[in-house]
């Protein structure tokens, strides 16, 4: 039996030239399915972090943190439980602006506690942050009307509490 | 002191224990040469045929000495011309650095003559590689190179030089050379429970693999094979790991392993797997292979224990370490049943051996064992002649089989040879077809340069004589492009065109005294031996088959 569950895993590695090359390059040769990643700067210039959101079964996620630290630039990994992780992305969302529709929108994004970024005569864009979950909900019922595009970044993810990722040197 | 970035390089070589380099030169390794030349007398350099036998010839000398092997070359094709030596290196975990050198930093991504983007070409090759634009880090990448080759499960790492780099001026520090982080053994977890399942086993099978070599557990896995009387047998990677006069030894498992090793693993309660990765070859179907066999695994790299085959208990760490905190635990014991159902497969085997007379593959592996010797080290190339050495050449030391498990590389055995010879300072056995010699001859030119003391034995069926086997077997005869009897090559006076002794054998009345002459020459001698071209490697388990399609002879 296999169950697919979704992971969310962070990568803290040396912050030099090409080392997210090589954690992807691993994922394309390994042809791990990733959903979703970000990297960026973290406090100390010296690492990056990458967050990466992947499906898969518990032995997908195993050989997928073993081999991330066959690679010398990872410096840990730790995978994060839903309950204990504070978890966010950013969509941006544009819209058509039909006068029909308009109302309907706007009570929405009321609702989702999403902003106004821009207002014109044919489009409304708007910017919301949140779980990727409700991200999912809005986007959804955003379907009803004319979407004309949509950005959204990735999902990051600090665990709650005190402990921080730099300490930790193994799952 | 301030030095030369080339000079930095080449110091910091030495003083990471390196004595020998083999390599090739070319406009963006010029200093680097020029160094080598001021240092030549603390340092070898040996200059191959082609950049592709000299990363073949540094992987020769780390597989059969241990150390890191370390080869050279330039940008562009220098560099990719190494590729196929790293790929190589790199599935069979051997410890290798590559030092390439490329343009100046400032034309770098301008496609500048002879530019390659030699770390990205080799990113999934290489346990780790380096694009060194900073002269300041470069002693410190060397050895960091050294380091990641040799820790864990060894592999190649690439050190990209720009030109520029090499011709700067900064302080060098001489450090001692690095020594690789001490294995571990794995801990406490699991290590009771394996202990109980190898305990409670009534048919226990120990399969080795490269993993066991890397670690040097012979010692550890006889003693284990003697307490609980377990039949030993290898992956192709493991050969030479145990003695071959070994008592429960039954040698090669798998593809075209021995008919008692590979139904010994099938008919198994118990796979006691030692640094092996369960590669296709090993298992045929993976998806059939040892559903009943509870499964205790032991590999350094975390990663093998859950990529193909799922242990019943994994030990995450080092084979002989491990074994030596395993073995307590173990409760000697004899197993009568399991020894004699092996006795009788043994049998059958040699109720089926090849005893055919004449110039067959098998005797003339059997008339060279008569010549072997515990130090000398046996390479090979790839295809039929392979496995037939794999199968019947027999050994008494480790690391004295070099073949290229992994990739599958024809071309490797004769660079293997000449590194290990050079990292042995013994005699080097090079089993190898004619397709495969083919790709390599050109460097028998670097051993006769060199008086390696090299004995060739040219298996020559006229025939790419694996991919034969399977068109006979599995294509309705269809030799597409595998016949090459049209070649008019005349292998002796080749071998004496570079400078080697040659024979050509066509009977075994010609084989012994042609052996004796090789074997006692100081430099390279070829023996061509003529084979027939329909010479199978049996037994053989057909593509995607299981261990239970074993065809022991064509026609059963």
């Amino acid at each position: 039996m296999i169950s697919m569950n979704r992971y969310t895993l962070a990568i803290l590695v040396r912050n030099q030239f090409g080392v997210l090359n090589r954690v992807t390059s691993m994922f394309r040769r390994r042809r791990f399915n990733i959903n979703c990643l970000t990297v960026s700067e973290t406090e100390d210039t010296a690492y990056s972090r990458i967050t990466v959101l992947f499906e898969g079964d518990d032995n997908h996620k195993r050989q997928l943190v073993s081999q991330l630290y066959k690679l010398p630039d990872v410096v840990s990994v730790r995978e994060f439980e839903r309950e204990e992780t504070v978890s966010s992305e950013l969509l941006l969302i544009k819209m058509a602006n039909v006068h029909d529709d308009r109302e309907e929108i706007l009570d929405a994004a009321n609702a989702f506690d999403a902003q106004i970024m821009d207002y014109s005569r044919e489009s409304i864009v708007m910017q919301m942050t949140g779980e990727s979950r409700r991200i999912d909900d809005f986007i959804e019922l955003m379907r009803d009307f004319e979407i004309l595009e949509i950005c959204r970044t990735g999902v990051v993810s600090l665990e709650r509490g005190s402990s921080v990722m730099r300490n930790v040197t193994k799952l | 002191m301030v030095l030369k970035g080339a000079d930095i390089l080449v110091r910091s070589l030495i003083d990471q224990g390196c004595e020998v380099v083999f390599g090739y030169p070319g406009g963006s390794v010029i200093d680097i040469y020029d160094s080598l030349y001021r240092y030549q007398d603390e340092i070898t350099h040996i200059l191959t045929s082609h950049e592709q036998h000299a990363a073949h010839a540094a992987d020769g000398y780390a597989r059969a000495t241990g150390k890191v092997g370390v080869c050279i070359a330039t940008s562009g094709p220098g560099c990719t011309n190494l590729v196929t030596g790293i790929a190589t290196a790199f599935l069979d975990s051997v410890p290798l650095v590559a030092i390439t050198g490329n343009v100046a930093t400032a034309n770098i991504g301008t496609d500048g003559f002879q530019e390659i983007d030699i770390t990205g070409i080799t990113l999934p090759i290489t346990k780790h590689n380096y694009f060194v634009s900073d002269i300041s880090e470069l002693a410190d990448v060397v050895r960091e190179a050294f380091e990641i080759a040799s820790s864990d499960r060894p592999g190649p790492v690439l050190v990209d030089i720009a030109k520029d780099v090499q011709v700067d001026r900064y302080d060098y520090q001489r450090r001692n050379p690095v020594v690789p982080d001490p294995r571990e053994a794995a801990g406490d977890e699991g290590l009771a429970q394996a202990a109980t399942i190898i305990n409670n086993a009534k048919r226990p099978f120990i399969y080795v693999g490269g993993g066991a070599l890397a670690s040097e557990a012979t010692k550890e896995v006889i003693a284990l094979s003697e307490a609980i009387d377990a039949p030993i047998g290898n992956s192709l990677m493991a050969t030479s790991l145990i003695p071959s006069d070994t008592p429960r030894f039954l040698g090669l498992e798998g593809m075209h392993g021995h008919y008692s090793s590979t139904m010994a693993i099938k008919e198994a309660d118990c796979i006691i797997a030692l640094g092996a990765r369960f590669n296709d070859r090993s298992t045929g179907d993976r998806t059939k292979f040892a559903r009943k066999a509870k499964v205790v695994r032991i590999d350094i790299d975390e990663s093998e224990l859950s990529k193909t085959v799922s242990g019943k208990v994994d030990l995450h760490g080092d084979v002989k370490l491990t074994l030596q905190r395993l073995y307590p635990l173990i409760k000697p014991q004899e197993r009568p049943d399991w020894a004699a159902r092996i006795a009788e497969l043994k049998e059958f085997e040699a109720e089926n051996a090849d005893v055919r007379e004449g110039m067959t593959p098998k005797n003339v592996m059997l008339a060279v064992n008569e010549h072997l010797e515990p130090e000398m080290t046996v390479t090979t190339d790839v295809g039929q002649h392979q496995m037939w050495a794999a199968q019947y050449l027999r050994f008494a030391r480790p690391r004295t089989f070099l073949t290229s498990g992994g990739l599958g590389t024809m071309g490797f055995g004769m660079g293997a040879a000449i590194g290990a010879h050079f990292g042995t300072n013994k005699r080097s056995v090079l089993v190898i077809g004619d397709g495969g010699f083919a790709m390599c001859l050109n460097d028998l030119a670097t051993a006769v340069t060199n008086k390696v003391p090299l004995t060739v034995i040219l298996l020559n069926n006229s025939v790419l004589g694996m991919v034969r086997q399977w068109q006979r077997l599995f294509y309705e005869e269809r030799f597409s492009n595998t016949t090459l009897d049209k070649r008019v090559t005349d292998y002796v006076a080749l071998a004496k065109a570079f400078g080697a002794g040659a024979q050509r054998v066509t009977t075994t009345d010609e084989l012994g005294p042609a052996l004796e002459e090789a074997f006692a020459s100081d430099t390279p001698y070829l023996v061509e031996c003529v084979i027939d071209k329909d010479e199978l490697v049996m037994p053989m388990l057909p593509p995607g088959g299981t261990l239970d399609d074993i065809i022991v002879r064509l026609g059963d």
